[in-house]
């Protein structure tokens, strides 16, 4: 039926690999994968073979057993017999707190600078400018290490703080201390509290005994613990939110029937904060302030120097990237735009609000994730000041004591794979939701 | 990437082990040179002078191997190791022999795979506070903050310490003794620990040693000693020996000054075993005769480097206690030259 001719019937030849641009490309990129594996397996042999030679052999067994030494800032309960797995958990929490902590805070820095250099005031946009390229152009271990020895120099020492006439005074009606061992704020308490839940008590059996029969919950009980009082003023905050919402789409419905708009702002402040707050009285919601003890403040928050350090380092060096990356997002945006937003009467910060910032975010957007990524990856310089993060546990205590360098950084680099490719996953899925959509 | 960056650290595995195939000994010869593994400065045990020389306790071990092996104290590399770069640095093949005041433990000599050729120290933990702190006992420092030398067996002793006696304490881990001395004198940690002998050295360093104190408590056994890699008995032997050479020195009176009289022959076999002028004992370790000669030479016997680095008269002044010769009350015992 067909009425096209067969092409020439023609034998496959060898040269034609090579000369037949049909198969050329597909033979150079086996040659390539064949070079590409090739390389590898020589380079796992060699290591094997090597290790082997050394006397090492390549085992996992070593994070099960009690690691032996302790951690100051730990995020669940840990002591010096739990095993080097729940070390290496304890420095990944650490890392994701100063990460976290590190992008919000660099991001809305960074905003303001960016904006800031863009000024038309001389003296304020110099001044951004300067402190962009200072920050950004000096290595941000530099800036870790001199962020710590200022706290360590220049902040009194908890030994201050004692007696009737202290040389330093604590701020804020005697609720906040801040020494060269860190920063002291009231820890939020409930007097009626709802306590905690273990989780997966299988997995971490220790210390349960008592909590199953009914009585009270260690701190080792469970592979972690929830606080109910938390997630009870979470729920009740967000079903505020939600109603304040439907508050909204009310009025809204109301504008577009009558064209007058009943005034919403009050009803919505009452949903969100009344319920909360009542729940916060029930509770019976207090702050614990930070007293001096022999030797440091008991109570309250403990905010180490060494995470007070390497978060403001690590978010003034990044913030100045986020500054550049912010202007260039701004400057993206044509000059019609905001000189149209003016025609309509609006004021240089609603145009920059409502016109500007809304497009440029769109630019601004798949930079800020490599600058989080970045961030994310810096804080491993955390042992400049001695922060506990993943590479200070177990790329750092735990290799050493255990003697184990290839299976610690081979994990450690998993680690921060998997960090880096879930923000950047999470990121890159929100920007493909906001990103423009052309047709 | 994540392929890239496993084979990334599969090369550095790789390219890190190749170096420690052939003999040690051969190694240090066709260098010419002895790359030795010491504390990144620790007054007394290694540190630098004002000239850039290393002197020191642990340097002088360094220097007396080189002298057995090469016939020149000077040729010596000194590589600054911290508490967490040391074995790795040693395992790698990077240094021949650590002199480094590290402890021998278990673990480190049967699972890290290292060879404690002995003990030129023996050392125990304690705890250091300013005076002004007002605390005579380590059992008071309950919910102090502590600074402590990360990458060490202190790490471990103290969390067992402060375990077993129900206290709680905040650790500040730190990299190096320069940094754990800035913080401990700017107040950012109540109590610093190492091995005592440590402490003394640091203390030594302050502007005003008078204002602090060392507590009594010793809450471990630290024996301090020289170690080199699993596998290589010959050079672990040459080292052992040397070590056991500069102690069984002491006990037999034979000093830097009187080394070359004695080398001409005395009616004691020992030490003319020792010295050469009997029996071939150098050769069994694959040196010449003279090896011991010219190690005593660098800095003296054990008792002469323990004296001028840091003993009594010293800044550091560490009596010898346990560290004396077996004959004197001492643990500082050596096998006999036989």
């Amino acid at each position: 039926m067909t009425t096209m001719t067969d092409p020439p019937r023609e034998s496959f030849r060898l040269s034609m690999l090579l000369y037949d641009s049909r198969y050329r490309s597909m033979t150079i990129q086996i040659i390539v994968l064949m070079g590409f594996m090739l390389g590898a397996a020589w380079l796992i042999n060699n290591a094997v073979q090597n290790l082997a030679e050394a006397g090492k052999t390549f085992s996992f067994r070593f994070m099960s057993e009690p690691s032996g030494y302790d951690i100051n800032q730990r995020l669940i309960d840990y002591s010096s017999r739990s095993t080097h797995a729940r070390a290496a958990v304890v420095g990944i929490l650490n890392t994701l707190l100063v990460a976290l902590m590190g992008c919000i805070a660099a991001t809305v820095l960074g905003v303001i600078l960016g904006i800031l250099r863009l000024s038309k005031n001389w003296m304020v946009s110099r001044l951004a400018a300067v402190y962009v390229e200072a920050m950004r152009n000096v290595p941000v271990l530099l800036w870790i290490v001199l962020t710590m020895a200022i706290m360590v120099e220049f902040m009194p020492t908890p030994r201050e703080f004692r007696g009737e006439e202290p040389e330093a005074r604590m701020y804020l009606f005697d609720s906040v201390a801040i020494t060269n061992r860190g920063v002291y704020i009231p820890d939020p308490k409930f007097a009626n509290g709802l306590g905690d839940i273990p989780v997966a008590i299988s997995l971490r059996p220790e210390g349960c005994e008592s909590y199953l029969e009914g009585g009270e919950l260690a701190d080792s009980c469970g592979l972690f613990q929830i606080s109910l009082d938390l997630w009870l003023i979470i729920a009740v905050l967000l079903a505020g939110i939600f109603t304040a919402k439907l508050n909204v789409k009310r009025a809204n419905r109301i504008q577009a029937a009558t064209g007058e708009r009943p005034n919403t702002l009050w009803v919505n402040l009452a949903v969100i904060i009344l319920p909360t707050l009542a729940v916060l009285w029930y509770l019976g919601f207090y702050l614990e302030k930070p007293v001096f003890d022999r030797y440091n403040f008991k109570g309250g928050i403990y905010m180490r120097n060494s995470l007070i350090a390497l978060w403001l380092a690590l978010l003034l060096y990044t913030a100045a990237f986020i500054a550049e990356i912010v202007r260039a997002g701004i400057l993206a945006i044509p000059k019609g735009q905001s000189e149209a937003a003016a025609a309509l009467g609006l004021r240089q910060g609603k145009i920059m609000r409502l016109v500007i910032l809304p497009q440029a975010w769109r630019v601004i957007f798949p930079p800020l994730i490599s600058q989080f990524l970045n961030l994310t990856k810096n804080s491993s310089l955390a042992i400049g000041v001695g922060y506990m993060d993943v590479t200070g546990t177990l790329g750092g205590i735990t290799l050493n004591q255990t003697g184990r360098e290839m299976e610690t950084v081979l994990l450690l680099m998993l680690v921060y794979l998997v960090i880096s490719l879930s923000i950047s996953s999470v990121m890159n899925a929100y920007n493909k939701r906001n990103a423009l959509k052309e047709r | 990437m994540k392929k890239s960056v496993f084979l990334g650290a599969l090369t550095i595995a790789g390219l890190a082990a190749t170096a420690s195939v052939a003999s040690t000994l051969d190694d240090v010869k066709a260098r010419g040179k002895l790359n030795c593994g010491v504390s990144t400065g620790l007054v007394g045990f290694a540190a630098p002078d004002a000239n850039g020389r290393w002197n020191g306790f642990d340097v002088a071990v360094c220097r007396a191997v080189a002298a057995a092996v090469l016939g020149d104290s000077d040729a010596v590399n000194f590589v600054p190791t911290t508490g967490k770069t040391r074995f790795t640095a040693l395992a790698s093949g990077e240094v021949d022999m650590l002199a480094r005041n590290t402890t021998w433990t278990f673990t480190r000599d049967v699972d890290l795979k290292f060879e404690f050729v002995g003990v030129n120290y023996y050392d125990g933990q304690g705890f250091m506070v300013p005076k002004s702190l007002g605390v005579s006992s380590a059992k008071e420092l309950d919910g102090a903050t502590v600074c402590i030398q990360t990458g060490t067996t202190t790490e471990l002793n103290l969390a067992d310490y402060f375990r077993s006696n129900n206290m709680s304490y905040e650790p500040v881990p730190i990299e190096t003794n320069a940094e754990a001395q800035q913080q401990f004198l700017a107040g950012a940690c109540d109590t610093l620990t190492t091995d005592a002998s440590g402490l003394a050295a640091t203390r030594a360093a302050f502007e005003n040693p008078d204002d602090f104190v060392v507590l009594p408590e010793i809450i471990s056994k630290e024996p301090l000693g020289p170690l080199v890699r699993h596998g290589d008995n010959q050079w672990g032997d040459i080292v052992r020996w040397v070590l056991n050479g500069l102690i069984s020195a002491e006990e037999l009176g034979i000093t830097s000054a009187n080394v070359d009289e004695l080398a001409k022959g005395t009616n004691n076999p020992e030490i003319n075993r020792m010295l050469g002028t009997e029996g071939n004992l150098g050769e069994m370790l694959g040196l010449d005769k003279e090896w011991l000669i010219r190690a005593i030479k660098v800095s003296g016997n054990y008792g002469e480097i323990f004296e001028a680095n840091i003993g009594e008269k010293t800044p550091l002044g560490l009596s010898r206690g346990l560290n004396a010769q077996w004959t004197e009350g001492g643990l500082i015992y050596s096998p006999p030259f036989r």
